[in-house]
């Protein structure tokens, strides 16, 4: 304290910082990566490392080839590629990963001017570019391999529920607790919800954004099909866990102001259940997803708090 | 406008101001036919050839033609020049012709060829307009064979047709369809803006007359007279 400083506001300062905030994304999401390694075997374990070394190694050397400000450290890229990896099938093939990791930072990130500046969530749109590039690999999904049995391909339920299968659908508490087909950090939603709750009480995240995501989507659902189960299905079926927790709650591709995000919110629940009852895909959650991070700003503007005694207008 | 270096006019379009990279014109050919080397190279030699020759014409006749009718003018010449030359190629290369399709027909309306002939070709001797015929025809051919380059060695592990072994395994076949296209043209674009602007190049922040490529061989009083340059004096 040598002398007194002068600045402009916020005067108000808090510890809380970028580095903090991933931390803890990551500390929420380790029960899903610890489920995925559970129901799906090393396969997942090697994707895990492979993605965040991969997301890790590329933000590193872009700004080093680029001379930027080395932004490694703020943990973000490791949070890109963990929640990369768990949104992928344990049986993609390894160099798809890689491709996914590199594009989700150098494309989706570095090229829009790093942290806080990219319009798509990286992780998200990865996992579309993924799925049109590599639509052998990565479409579909892998069931999982309790007890050491090979990974076998295997419909998701929401597959089974929209195009018909032989497979019978795994029951609900199977569903919950992740033992059914799907990507590898998808399954357990038992996982995903306690990593949510941890975010919530870390006040990482607002509860608004997965409560209204997850109640559209059931609502809808219910409304659509007359039916409670399906309903159920919708809820625990696909990505939608993770999307609700992890990546609609983003903060550079999502609104900042509490009704932004609820109506954000609101339109990702619309636009996955339109997706996965009437498009060609089973599962539409990243690509609503996508969809609402390009309106993100127009919703910003429209739901911008009005100045308190503001003149003009 | 000062007397330029006649190697200047020919090197201006392939670097400088590319129109493909830079001035951007000409994207829809640049991404329908970049999916391999060979169509991307068939491309653009007959959009160079067809650009040369329109350029030319049109730079003789420029005294001649009346300034309200100018564009329909520009385009019966060079739908001229690409009708023969889509008859030749029917004749001679007809494979090349059916790989080009539609496209081939569609450099009646290119932007570059059309561009050309508007900020160069009806201002400049006929020489001049012959040069930059080349040299933009050889920028346009230079993008089109980088993108293609890109786009079949990485998304079909192949070049101009031969297989590159070691790569089959690790093809990333989206980048020969329509998405992969807008991808690798915009990161080429990416990379060309960051070369050039090392170079002193063009500032590329500002929209005004000053931050167009072009301004060089742009009319600038009739450029200083447009809504442009009101809107900002207004704001």
């Amino acid at each position: 304290m040598e002398k007194l400083i002068v600045s402009t506001s916020p005067h108000i300062q808090s510890k809380t910082s970028t580095q903090g905030i991933m931390r803890d994304v990551i500390i929420a999401l380790l029960p899903a990566a610890v489920a995925g390694c559970i129901l799906f075997g090393w396969k997942a374990l090697l994707m895990i490392a492979v993605c965040v070394a991969t997301t890790v190694l590329s933000e590193f050397l872009f700004n080093l080839l680029t001379k930027k400000e080395q932004t490694v450290t703020d943990l973000s890229a490791v949070v890109t590629g963990l929640i990369l990896a768990l949104s992928l099938p344990a049986k993609a093939n390894i160099f798809h990963c890689i491709v996914g990791s590199v594009f989700a930072i150098v494309v989706v990130k570095c090229l829009f001017g790093g942290i806080g500046c990219n319009f798509a969530n990286p992780a998200a749109t990865a996992r579309v570019f993924l799925i049109i590039a590599f639509s052998a690999s990565i479409g579909g999904a892998t069931a999982p391999a309790l007890g050491g049995v090979d990974l076998v391909a295997s419909a998701t339920p929401l597959e089974i529920i929209k195009f018909g299968s032989d497979t019978t659908l795994p029951s609900l508490l199977d569903m919950f607790l992740g033992n059914r087909a799907g990507a590898i950090g998808e399954t357990s939603a038992l996982a995903l919800i306690l990593g949510g709750i941890y975010l919530i009480f870390r006040r990482v995240i607002k509860w608004h954004v997965p409560v209204i995501y997850i109640a559209t989507v059931f609502l809808l659902s219910l409304i659509i099909k007359q039916d409670l189960t399906v309903a159920l299905y919708q809820v625990l079926g696909g990505g939608l866990v993770i999307a609700a927790f992890f990546m609609i709650t983003d903060y550079s591709t999502t609104p900042i102001n509490t009704l932004g995000k609820m109506v954000f919110a609101f339109g990702c629940g619309v636009i996955t259940v339109l997706i996965r009852f009437w498009g060609s895909y089973p599962e539409g959650v990243s690509f609503a997803i996508l969809l609402m991070n390009i309106l993100s700003p127009y919703i910003e503007k429209l739901c911008a708090k009005k100045p308190l005694g503001k003149a003009g207008k | 406008m000062t007397k330029e270096n006649k190697l200047m006019i020919i090197l201006r379009g392939i670097i400088m101001e590319n129109p493909v990279l830079i001035l951007v014109l000409g994207t829809c050919p640049t991404l329908a036919t970049t999916t391999s080397v060979i169509s991307a190279f068939s491309m653009g030699i007959a959009a160079t050839i067809v650009l040369i020759c329109s350029n030319v014409v049109i730079s003789a006749l420029r005294k001649i033609i009346p300034d309200s009718v100018r564009i329909p003018c520009y385009i019966v010449i060079i739908a001229a020049f690409v009708t023969a030359v889509q008859m030749l190629l029917q004749a001679f290369l007809p494979d090349i012709y059916k790989m080009l399709g539609v496209y081939l027909a569609l450099i009646v309306v290119n932007c570059i060829i059309l561009g050309r002939a508007e900020m160069y070709a009806n201002k400049n001797t006929v020489l001049d307009s012959a040069l930059d015929g080349v040299g933009m025809g050889l920028g346009f051919l230079l993008a089109l064979i980088i993108m293609a380059t890109l786009r079949e060695v990485i998304g079909n592990a192949t070049f101009a047709g031969i297989e590159i072994p070691f790569l089959a395994d690790y093809k990333i076949p989206v980048l020969t369809q329509a998405p992969g296209g807008f991808l690798v043209y915009g990161i080429v674009i990416a990379v060309m803006n960051k070369l050039t602007e090392k170079k002193g190049g063009v500032k590329r922040k500002s929209f005004s007359c000053e931050g167009c490529p072009s301004s060089a061989t742009c009319n600038k009083s009739t450029c200083s007279n447009t809504s442009n340059k009101e809107v900002e004096e207004n704001a």
